[in-house]
Order: structure tokens, then sequence, then C-alpha cells
């Protein structure tokens, strides 16, 4: 491998090295001293676990929910129990398999996450404690995992957005299997790689078995989507006009409007039974291997308080406790169809829907 | 040129005169400790390909192995060969030509090197589509609208844009250093320009862009960020895929066991076809002679110029700007990314002063004292450098959760982790630095009683502190713009510039994402800038 370093040599020799150097040195050592710093106190969080907490420790929240989202809730949690909170930010999917890499020695305290299959797969590995009955029955218990492990905080449903000025009032779908229709042909865009995608299908799977599932997916498939990442680009698409419709989540539409103002697009929700309308709930849970139980279960209770729901409805999420109203405009939480499944299944149907969703080359 | 000359006029060290000292215990521990990072996550990740006990694909198949090997190597081999075209042409025009303000051309057409792919594919988003920037422009003069950039065609000419400059870089030396006589011999025996440029020129140019086409051929394995924002399909955004999909770390290991595989192949190919000229000649006796270009040719000239610079630096830098304007002007909320910046540019000077300094004894042996060993060491530092980021931090993150729990998502884990991957390009500053300043200083000092460690304190360093400046500049720059292995590796709460411009582009922020995208644009040029002007 002689010829890569010549490369490089030329590289580097090209690289200015005139002074300034002085400034470099007194910062990087700094920070070296910070980075032990770091290094020492994770060391010690992973050492300790006796049930011996250390005050001022902080509690680490894995949160799929992005920063705006979370925040402030945290702050305000941070200024209520003087508990400090590190949040480490990342999509639910990355913090679902870094949690199951990491196991019972994860850093992490409480796990929030997009969707009831993510979660659920942690649950089911025995990752998650139970939460205590008063924390479950703040919420209707079909938006609570049924062991007990996880409880929603926010309700999430599947919509087709559409672009007013592309789809017709009539054209819209009864069904997600109209999509299949050649009339939908290159029309919509779907995030089959995306959490919120997975655990719809996950639903589907419980809804409708494997086979039609794949049926669908292979409709879809054949319909040619146009395939994003994620929701959110899917409505930026949507609301550009660059593609007509896209499956996507209700809510970003919504903050969407919020920050740009009126938008030639709308959320469609489908009719009662149809997969396509499942409302997911957003849950959080305790990990087992958490050293810090009370401060943890005391942090989701926060969640769930009347003042943290009123941020979520701000964001135009479905707040899951009672006596909170539903983001406006939209139809209210109990008029929302329900699919006769228990959200807690999804994570038994998530393997399969992953499989399903590879085997009809949606990537 | 003062103490730091391009590789060509080296003075040739004589190592052969004089036997090589034996190398001490302490500088092959030193040595040797150094390259353990680069070979532990490397080993990890084969090991979950050939493991006994069986084959854990995790449910993938073969064809879908297939698939994405072909859509891989087909963007690998487009994206190289046109980087390799752009690259050699902005070279020569800027080296060999007469065309007006070379320098200035050099310069601008090196700096889409601040522009990590990422970014500029989010920008490539934010300029196409019906509202996008460009669009938006096209339409103002009646034209009709851009169509959203994605797929193949998008995340070819993202790679390629955002590339094509380390050829250019590395191509201009071998240019500006290459002993015209040859060249005129040919045409004074009547070859023509063209015919010279393919006989005699290329051939001497081969190392420089076999070598560069491998920079960029690994870079484009690697790229993680750019194919996934422009959709795109290839091993390594599978590799993503599997592990943001699965709940289980192993088809994503599984997968860059395969990459590994596969990077290490293509390491090996281009070593057993680099030839045998050396990259770059004596230093020549005059300046070549200045190809004069006239009428269409040197408009064509300009134009080509023009629309790489304008392609790989303004519109991206406009885009962004026009972003951050319009969400601010919306009233989203100024966020300065203050302590985002802090934090890259902290933890990238930290890398760069680690990697400088371990690169220190790694290069003592295998300037000093080669051997087959030290061979052996440098080799491995630089099969690290080769793997996709986020393959390597997938090893790190399993490694560290199993065996060394007290690092994990720390600071000192991160900068581990960025040594071992960028190692070579200090390595290779320091070595070229130690081969120029010869041993006989360092002798002189030994031989009058002086140890070694203050040897290597006071004559060593001080003789070579302008390599270590240059190497340790690269890998700052390098650090700066790397997202994956930060993704998955930073300790909580520790957003760098690049994650956040990840997470807000992800999640619409696009006000923010385009706010932290100019800043780090403009702290990583200040390095790139002193790189590629000091070369005149």
């Amino acid at each position: 491998m002689r010829r890569l370093p010549a490369l490089v040599i030329s590289l580097a020799l090209v690289v200015a090295a005139c002074g300034g150097s002085g400034d470099d040195g007194a910062e990087s050592t700094t920070t070296t001293t910070a980075a032990k710093a770091t290094a020492t106190t994770a060391a010690s969080e992973t050492t300790t676990t006796a049930p011996t907490d250390e005050p001022g420790e902080p509690l680490v929240l894995y949160s799929g929910r992005n920063e705006n989202f979370v925040q402030p809730v945290i702050d305000s949690f941070t200024a209520a129990t003087g508990i400090e909170v590190e949040v480490r930010y990342g999509g639910t999917g990355d913090l679902a398999t870094t949690i199951t890499a990491e196991g019972e020695s994860t850093p992490a305290d409480v796990f929030w996450a997009q969707d009831p299959a993510f979660i659920g797969g942690i649950a089911k590995q025995g990752l998650l404690a139970e939460l205590p009955a008063d924390v479950l029955g703040m919420v209707e218990s079909r938006y609570a995992d049924d062991d007990g492990q996880w409880v929603g905080i926010t309700g999430r449903s599947r919509v087709l957005v559409y672009n007013t000025d592309l789809v017709l009032e009539d054209e819209l779908p009864d069904s997600v299997w109209d999509l299949v229709e050649p009339e939908w042909d290159g029309r919509f865009g779907v995030a089959p790689t995306n959490g919120s995608f997975v655990a719809f299908v996950s639903a589907m799977v419980l809804v409708e078995g494997e086979e039609r599932t794949l049926e669908w997916l292979q409709g879809i498939a054949a319909n040619d989507p146009v395939i994003f990442d994620g929701n959110g680009p899917i409505v930026d698409a949507v609301v550009a006009g660059d593609v007509d419709a896209g499956l996507v989540n209700h809510y970003y539409l919504l903050q969407r409007i919020a920050q740009l103002g009126e938008v030639p697009a709308r959320n469609h929700f489908f009719p009662p039974g149809d997969p396509g309308g499942l409302v997911m709930a957003a849950g959080a849970g305790v990990l087992v291997g958490s050293d810090q139980q009370e401060a943890a279960v005391e942090l989701i209770r926060h969640l769930l308080s009347a003042e943290s729901q009123a941020h979520f409805l701000t964001l135009f999420e479905y707040p899951l406790v009672d006596g909170v109203a539903a983001p406006e405009g939209q139809p209210a939480l109990a008029e929302l169809p329900t699919l006769g499944i228990s959200l807690t299944d999804t994570a038994d149907t998530l393997e399969p829907a992953l499989r399903l969703i590879a085997e009809a080359g949606l990537t | 040129m003062a103490a730091v000359a391009p590789p060509g006029v080296v003075p040739t060290p004589k190592p052969s005169v004089q036997k090589p000292r034996r190398a001490s215990a302490a500088l092959w521990a030193a040595a040797i400790a150094v390259t353990l990072p680069g070979a532990a996550p490397i080993l990890h990740l084969l090991w979950t390909v050939v493991k006994p006990g069986g084959f854990d694909a995790g449910g993938i198949s073969a064809t879908r192995l297939l698939q994405l090997f072909g859509s891989t190597t087909l963007l690998v081999g487009s994206v190289t060969a046109t980087a390799l075209a752009a690259g050699t042409a902005t070279a020569w025009l800027t080296s060999r030509t007469d065309i007006a303000g070379r320098g200035v051309w050099s310069t601008l057409v090196s700096l889409p090197l601040v522009i990590p792919s990422f970014v500029g594919a989010l920008a490539m988003l934010g300029s196409s589509g019906n509202g996008g920037l460009m669009s938006l422009a096209l339409s103002a003069i009646g034209l009709p609208r851009l169509p959203v950039f994605s797929g193949f065609w998008a995340a070819w000419g993202a790679l390629s844009l955002w590339n094509f400059s380390y050829v250019h870089l590395v191509t201009t030396p071998a240019l500006r250093r290459m002993d015209p006589s040859l060249e005129e011999a040919a045409r004074g025996l009547g070859a023509t320009r063209w015919r010279t440029l393919r006989d005699v020129v290329l051939p001497q140019l081969r190392p420089a862009l076999l070598g560069s086409s491998l920079l960029v051929a690994l870079y484009v394995i690697s790229d993680f960020g750019a194919v996934s924002l422009l959709r795109y399909e290839t091993f390594t955004r599978a590799i993503y895929t599997q592990f943001r999909g699965r709940l289980d770390v192993t088809p994503a290991l599984f997968l860059s066991g395969i990459l590994v595989a596969g990077a290490l192949v293509l390491v090996l190919v281009e070593q057993r076809n680099r030839g045998k000229a050396s990259l770059a000649a004596r230093r020549p006796a005059r300046p070549p002679e200045r190809i004069p270009l006239r009428g269409a040719r040197r408009v064509a000239a300009y134009g080509f110029l023009t629309t790489v610079v304008i392609g790989g630096l303004v519109l991206p830098i406009v885009t962004l700007g026009w972003w951050a304007m319009r969400g601010l002007s919306l009233g989203n909320v100024f966020d300065p990314v203050w302590a985002e910046a802090a934090r890259s540019t902290g933890v990238a000077l930290a890398a760069a002063a680690a990697t400088v300094a371990a690169a220190l004894p790694l290069a003592i042996l295998t300037v000093r004292h080669p051997s087959r060993p030290a061979g052996v060491l440098e080799s491995i530092s630089w099969s690290t450098y080769s793997l996709p980021h986020l393959a390597v931090g997938l090893g790190f993150l399993t490694l560290s959760i199993r065996f060394v729990p007290a690092v994990y998502q720390t600071v000192v884990l991160l900068i581990i982790a960025y040594m071992a991957m960028f190692l070579p390009q200090a390595l290779s500053a320091t070595q070229a630095g130690l081969r120029q300043v010869g041993p006989h200083l360092e002798d002189a000092s030994r031989g009058l009683g002086v140890g070694a460690l203050a040897t290597l304190r006071r004559v060593t360093v001080p003789l070579v502190w302008r390599s270590l400046l240059a190497g340790g500049g690269l890998v700052f720059l390098t650090v700066m713009k790397e997202l994956p292995a930060t993704l998955l590796l930073r300790p909580t709460g520790f957003e760098t510039l690049a994650v956040r411009i990840w997470s807000a582009s992800s999640e619409l922020f696009y006000t923010q994402a385009s706010v932290a995208a100019l800043v780090l644009i403009g702290i990583s040029a200040v390095p790139l800038y002193l790189l590629v002007t000091r070369d005149r």
C-alpha cells in the first residue's frame, strides 16, 4: 500500500504549515482534558450499578422524537424537579438497535420511541421495566403496552397527504388498497425504511395477514412510487407539487403550515377499519438497566402531565391523556378509526413486516 | 518552499549507505499501540463474516447482495471516471495553459472540498424541484422548472462535484514537476499536441491519476449522507438501513464485513496496477512551456472552469444562504449553533493533535528503521483508512460495548475512532518530513549523549513541525466533515455541526440546517485555503 500514502503525502504537503500553532495547541489541550473528564464520568456511570443514586447524576433519555418536540418538556422537568436530563437524539430504529446492542448495560434510563413496534421490540427482549399502574392508567389502555412496559405519550395518525392542485376530492382513496390501482401509478411517495411506515405495515400484517400484506406491498412497488427516506421530505415534495400524494403521519403537514403559512396540501384520513388509518402511540418506557428507576418514572409522568401534553398539542400530535383537545382542524382522537388490534402485538409482526417490505423490493 | 517540499523534490535519504539502527523496544511498543485501534474494528467485522458456527447473513439474500454490489459498482465507476476527467482537466488548464488567473482558478476548483457531500446533496435538493431555488430562477425567466434531483444521476453528480478536487489537488503538483524535455522531444519528433498528451504526459501522470482515483472510489463506497438524501441505494446505505430497521446490529455488521473485504480488494488491485513510475520525477530543470489556448478553446476552458466552480461552490453556498434568509424572514429563530461549532472545532483539534502524536512513533519506526514488520503496521493503518466510516463506527460501537464500556459514548472513544480512521493522513505528512531532514542531526544528537526522548523533543520535532502541522490540518478538515461514525459514537448530547445539519434537515428545519452548514463550511475553509494556496 505505497501508492495511497504517496498520495496523501502530496495532499498533506501542500497544506499550509504557517504560524498560529500556539492557540491550536492550547485549545486541544483543554479539549483533551475535557475529554478525560467525560470519560471519567462515563466510567463511573457504567460501573455504578448499585441503586445508590448519586445526586446530580443526569438521567439519560434516548429520544426518537426530535429536539423541537422534546427539549421544552425536558427543560420544564428539570426546572420542576432539579433532575438533569441528557438527551440522545436519533432515529427510533437507530436507537432501538443501539439499545439492543447495549443490552442491560445501556446508559439509557428512558427510551421514547416514535411508534409502538420498535419500543415493543425492546420490551420483548426484556429490557424494559414494568411501569406503575397509576402511570399506565393515565392513558386509555389501548395506547399502552398490554404488559405495562411502555405507555403512549402522544398519538399519531397515518394519513395520505395530498396536493390540492394535483389530486381531486373525488379521486381520494377510500382505502390504502386503492393506491395499487393504475390511476395512482407514479403519483405518490412512501418512506419504506422509516419506522412509521414499518409500524404501519406491522399493523397491516395483524389486520390482513402476511399474504395480503405482501400482495399490497408488491402492488405498491409495482405502481412506481417515489421512494423517500422519511415522512418530512414526502410532505415537502407534496407541498411543492413534486409528487401528488404520500403516505405519512398527520402532523408533518400541520407543522409545515405553521412554518410556511397556507400551502396547497391537505391530510386525508382513511375511513374506519382501513389499516391506512392506523393510530400509533409514540410510547416511552424505563430501561431495566437504569439505576434511577424512580427518577425515570417521574420523567414519564411528567411527559403525561397536562402541561407537557398541551405542548405536544401545539406541535399537532394527539395528546393521549383525557381532557386535552385534538389538534386544530383534525378529527377528535375518539373519532379516529380503530383497527381492533393491540398495538402491543405490532412488535410481534415487526420482523415479518421488515421481511415483507424487503421481499416486495421496497428499499 | 521552506521546510515543506512536495515529494518530488525530497532529497532521497540514503538508508542503504548506512545500516539502519535497531529500533528500541519502546518505539516498537508505541508504534504497535497506535496501530491497534485501527486493527480492532477490521478484524471484528471480518470475523462477523467468517466466524465459525455459520454465515449469519441476518436474512440478507444473495440476490440482494448482488444488487447492492451492482448499484455500488455503477456509482463508484461512473463517479471515479468523471472525477478523474474533470480533475485532470482543471489541473491541466490551471498549470499548463496560458489562461488568465490560473492561481485563482486552482484555488477555486479546490475549495469544493470544504463542502461535505451530504451538505452538497442537501443543497441540490434545495435548488431543484418545484420549490427549489434554481427552479424558481428558471421559471422567473420563463423556462421550465427542474425535476427533483434524485436517484443515480443526482448521486453521480453530487459525488463527482464534491470529489473531483482530490484529483485536481494530487495531479497539479505532478503536472508542475514533470520534466518538459520529454514533451519537447516528442513535439520535436513531430508528434501533435494531443498525441504528446496521450503518449507522454498521461503515462507520467499514471501514479497520480491511479492514486487519486482510489481516493475517490473509496470515498464513494464510504459515502452515506449524499446517497441517502438523493435516494440511491448503495452498500453503505444498505448497512444503515439494516442498522436502523432491524433491532439487531448483526445484519449491519455482516454487510459491513462484506464491504470491508471489498474495499481491501480494491486497495490491493490498485497496488498491483500502480506501475513502477514514482509519483514525481526530479525537480524539472525549468518550468514547462505554457500551451496557448485561442478562440473557441479558450472560451471552452473558461466555460468549463466556471461551470464546476458554480456547481461545486457557488450554488450550494447560495442555496444554503437563501434557505437561511428565507427561514429567518419567516420568523424562524436564528440559532447561531455556537455550541455545535465549538464542539466540532474542539473535537477536530483534539483529534488532529492525537493523530499527529500517534503518527510520530509510527513514522519514526517506518522511516528511520524500515523493516517488514514496520511495513505491516503501516499497511494496517492504511487498511482502516480505506474503510467506510459507518462500518468502522459500527465496529467500534460493538467492540466498546462488549470490551471497554468505560469509554463507550465518550469523547475519548470518538477521538480514538477518528485517530484510527485518519492516522495515515498525519502519518504520510510526518514520514515525508522525516525523510526530508535525514537522520544525521538526530544521530549527532544521540552521539553527543542526548537521550532518545530528548532528541525527539529537541531535534526531530522542531525539524518536522511544519509537516506535523500539515498532517494535523488534513485530519482537522476530515473530522469536521465526518458524519456516520460521529452519529454512532458521540457522547449523549454532544451534537456537532455535522450531526446538527443531518438531524435538522431530516426534520425539515432547513433554517437551522443551512446556518449550521454555512458555519461548517466557513470553519473548514480556513485550513483548506491555507492548504491550496501554500502550493504556489
